[in-house]
């Protein structure tokens, strides 16, 4: 079949199960998007590239299946370089396609033209610049493998003009070949042998899981291996909603803003399961006193995770899923009730508070307030700071996927758009972007997207006038020199208004409830302005490069 | 301590950029880099010369290296017994009175004269990447003019049979 670039780019993604392109057009693109029109692909127009990026991400961390962006060439291909690392860090199946001037103007200076896999190199997992339309076939098909197997992570493939209407005889490849890609998927059979051992033999052991139980679809199987062994469970922030919030055996997020149970069980423990995490400096803290008694069991499916920040006794490179399938089949877990009693001991001694005020909504009220009335069932984006933190405190998960969340990059801007992506993928849910005063702003435009698609997203502004979390330090670290952070608001309904979206403003405690209902009960997007408490801190806290085990803000109760 | 890396990439464009750029933002040192087509052209050697401080740093960097989509193997060749050559050509300065003293010095190194003018001359030395040195050391002080190094090519020995 005769067919040229831009048709055979839309029926390789239709052949992928591609059901929907955040794109954004220009001129390097019109081609393709002549295409889309012509075949009614299904698009969703953004306001910006970034926006578009952040939206199949939000689509790909909510379904698991994975996300496409399209955007033009030089600032269209640019303007998804936050985008990208976003979805790196984090190991999200992103397919970004970028417009390129037409490969006889390459390299030389051309309207429009940015050397974008050159730019794109370390912050994507692999990347194309297509040079013929015969190769487009098999670049997408790697593209999509790549991007969905092993670690998974984004993948860029850049489309001059002329490729995209060049001619070319379309088949769609079944297989790749690709000689330097073999992910290793099953645990060696001996260390999954020696991590069962270790197991039987520990009196202290602890459940470290992070984004790789999700990636693996292997919720489940964790479950299973610490309801059966009655293992505690702490997780990341990445790794929230691989295990149910309201779990007796979960502790909370361990780390910076950890739970104090969580940090003291990872100090104290004897043997640590780190299950698909990567001891980030946000989790460890002084890495020389992250868990110094216990032995570590690392599983990954990435093995230069293993040994790259901590040693590690017992690794195991695989798939979370097929090892701890294998592991459940061979376990024979200690006793370890003491143990389990020392650590529900912390749990009730110090648990996550806060001080109420008068005549003020506190932040993590609002939070707490939304996990009541959603039942801990809605998707919850979030931007980047306090309001992120708070809500890895305080909103109990009760399903996989459902918080999206800029871990690794700690992109502001990143949940609204994102959370366009997750209402896109998932029509019937409830999603819900959380938002601070500050990184709503970053990608406000998108509020243009939700009103024209009349997409449900629902936006909860945790408004306390600050950039808060630089405001947190400034005042914890730099003796209150509250340098850039004041901000100078909109009107945030005013605003929302006029894109024609629904908005309230809550200033008191009194009045938080019923407009979080209105908010979330109506049927369009909605916008709440909360105006919170300004100068409240995210605590516990460990202080930068400092053991875990030792929070400001943790008294026993 | 200097390790010797040589890997077999897949031979597209783009594949030299990805390895250095890799070395460079992950803040490791590449000490010398060579590459060619191997007997099957779609596939390339790159021999890579590189400083680390410790093993788990190299082992670190190699298991960065695999994760590159274009990387089928990499072998640590530092302790193999492995047959490893450099080339240089060297520019300096030839006046009658000190010529054949660098005559000396080119016929000890078993090296070749490829180009003679009536102040210069270029010599071709090839080597273990020590040799070259020496040579380079030996030739500075008649007064180097250019010189160019290709890095550092090796193969591992084949087995003798016993």
């Amino acid at each position: 079949m005769k067919i040229i670039g831009a048709e055979a780019l839309l029926e390789s993604l239709r052949r992928e199960g591609v059901d929907v392109i955040f794109g954004y057009p220009g001129g390097a693109v019109i081609p393709v998007y002549d295409m889309i029109y012509q075949k009614d692909f299904p698009h969703i127009l953004t306001r910006h590239e970034q926006g578009a990026v952040h939206a199949a991400d939000g689509y790909a961390r909510s379904t698991g299946k994975p996300g496409v962006c399209l955007a033009t060439s030089g600032p269209g291909a640019t303007n998804l370089v936050t985008g990208l690392a976003t979805a790196y860090m984090d190991s999200v199946p992103v397919i970004a396609f970028t417009g390129q001037v037409a490969t006889s103007l390459l390299g030389k200076d051309s309207f429009q033209e940015a050397d974008i896999t050159g730019i794109t190199m370390p912050i994507t997992k692999h990347n194309y610049l297509v040079k013929k339309a015969s190769d487009l076939p098999r670049i997408i098909k790697e593209a999509f493998h790549i991007a969905t197997t092993g670690r998974p992570g984004p993948v860029l493939i850049d489309l001059p003009k002329d490729v995209s209407v060049d001619s070319l005889d379309y088949s769609y490849p079944k297989t790749v070949n690709l000689p330097g890609y073999k992910p290793n998927y099953e645990g060696n059979a001996k260390q999954i042998k020696a991590a069962s051992a270790a197991l039987a033999a520990a009196t202290k052991p602890l459940i470290y899981a992070g984004g790789g139980v999700i990636s693996s679809g292997a919720e489940q199987e964790l479950i299973r291996l610490a309801e059966k062994a009655r293992i505690p469970v702490t997780t990341t922030l990445m790794g929230l909603t691989a295990f149910p919030g309201n779990h007796p055996l979960f502790l909370g997020m361990l780390g910076m803003h950890g739970t104090a149970a969580a940090n003291y069980a990872v100090t104290d423990c004897d043997l640590l399961l780190a299950i698909g995490a990567r001891f980030d400096d946000r989790v460890t803290g002084d890495i020389t006193a992250f868990a110094p008694h216990a032995q570590i069991i690392h599983m990954d499916i990435d093995p230069a995770e293993i040994g790259k920040n901590v040693r590690v006794d017992i690794p195991i490179v695989g798939d979370i899923k097929n090892i701890l399938s294998a592991l459940l089949t061979q376990l024979v877990p200690g006793n370890y009730e003491g143990w389990l009693q020392t650590v529900e001991r912390w749990k009730k001694q110090y648990p996550l508070t806060y001080q109420p005020q008068e005549g003020t909504i506190m932040p993590q009220a609002v939070i707490e307030e939304l996990c009541a009335l959603t039942k801990g069932d809605a998707i919850i984006c979030t931007e980047v700071g306090q309001h992120q933190m708070w809500t890895a405190q305080y909103y109990r998960f009760t399903r996989p996927r459902s918080l999206i969340t800029s871990g690794g990059l700690g992109t502001m801007g990143f949940g609204f758009p994102a959370a366009i992506g997750a209402q896109v993928g998932n029509p019937g849910r409830l999603v819900i972007d959380l938002a601070g005063d500050g990184s709503i702003q970053m990608n406000i435009q998108e509020l243009a997207t939700v009103a024209s698609y009349q997409l449900p997203v629902k936006i909860i502004i945790l408004n306390n006038g600050y950039l808060g979390m630089v405001r947190q330090w400034q005042e914890l670290f730099f003796e209150k020199r509250y340098s850039q952070v004041a901000l100078a608001n909109p009107d945030f309904t005013k605003l929302a208004e006029a894109y024609g979206i629904k908005a309230y403003t809550a200033t008191k405690p009194e009045e938080l409830r019923e407009l979080l209902q209105a908010v979330l009960e109506h049927p369009g997007p909605a916008l709440l302005n909360c105006l919170v408490h300004p100068e409240v801190n995210v605590l516990p806290m460990v202080p930068p490069n400092g053991p875990i085990n030792r929070m400001l803000g943790v008294e026993a109760k | 301590m200097k390790h010797t890396l040589a890997m077999l990439v897949v031979n597209q464009p783009g594949v030299m950029a990805r390895v250095a750029g890799l070395y460079s933002r992950r803040g490791y040192n590449i000490e010398s880099i060579a590459v060619g087509k191997t007997e099957d052209p779609k596939i390339s050697r790159i021999t890579l010369v590189v400083e680390t401080e410790n093993e788990a740093e190299l082992e670190q960097i190699t298991k960065q290296l695999y994760k590159l989509i274009d990387v089928i193997k990499i072998n640590d060749i530092t302790r193999d017994d492995a047959v490893e050559r450099e080339l240089a050509l060297i520019k300096v300065n030839a006046t009658s009175a000190n010529r054949s003293q660098l005559l000396e010095i080119v016929d000890i190194f078993r090296a070749k004269i490829i180009d003679v003018s009536l102040d210069a001359l270029i010599i071709e030395v090839t080597g273990t990447q020590d040799k070259v040195e020496a040579m380079i050391a030996l030739i500075k002080p008649f007064g180097l003019k250019e010189l160019v190094r290709t890095g550092k090519i090796a193969m591992v020995r084949s087995a003798v049979q016993s």
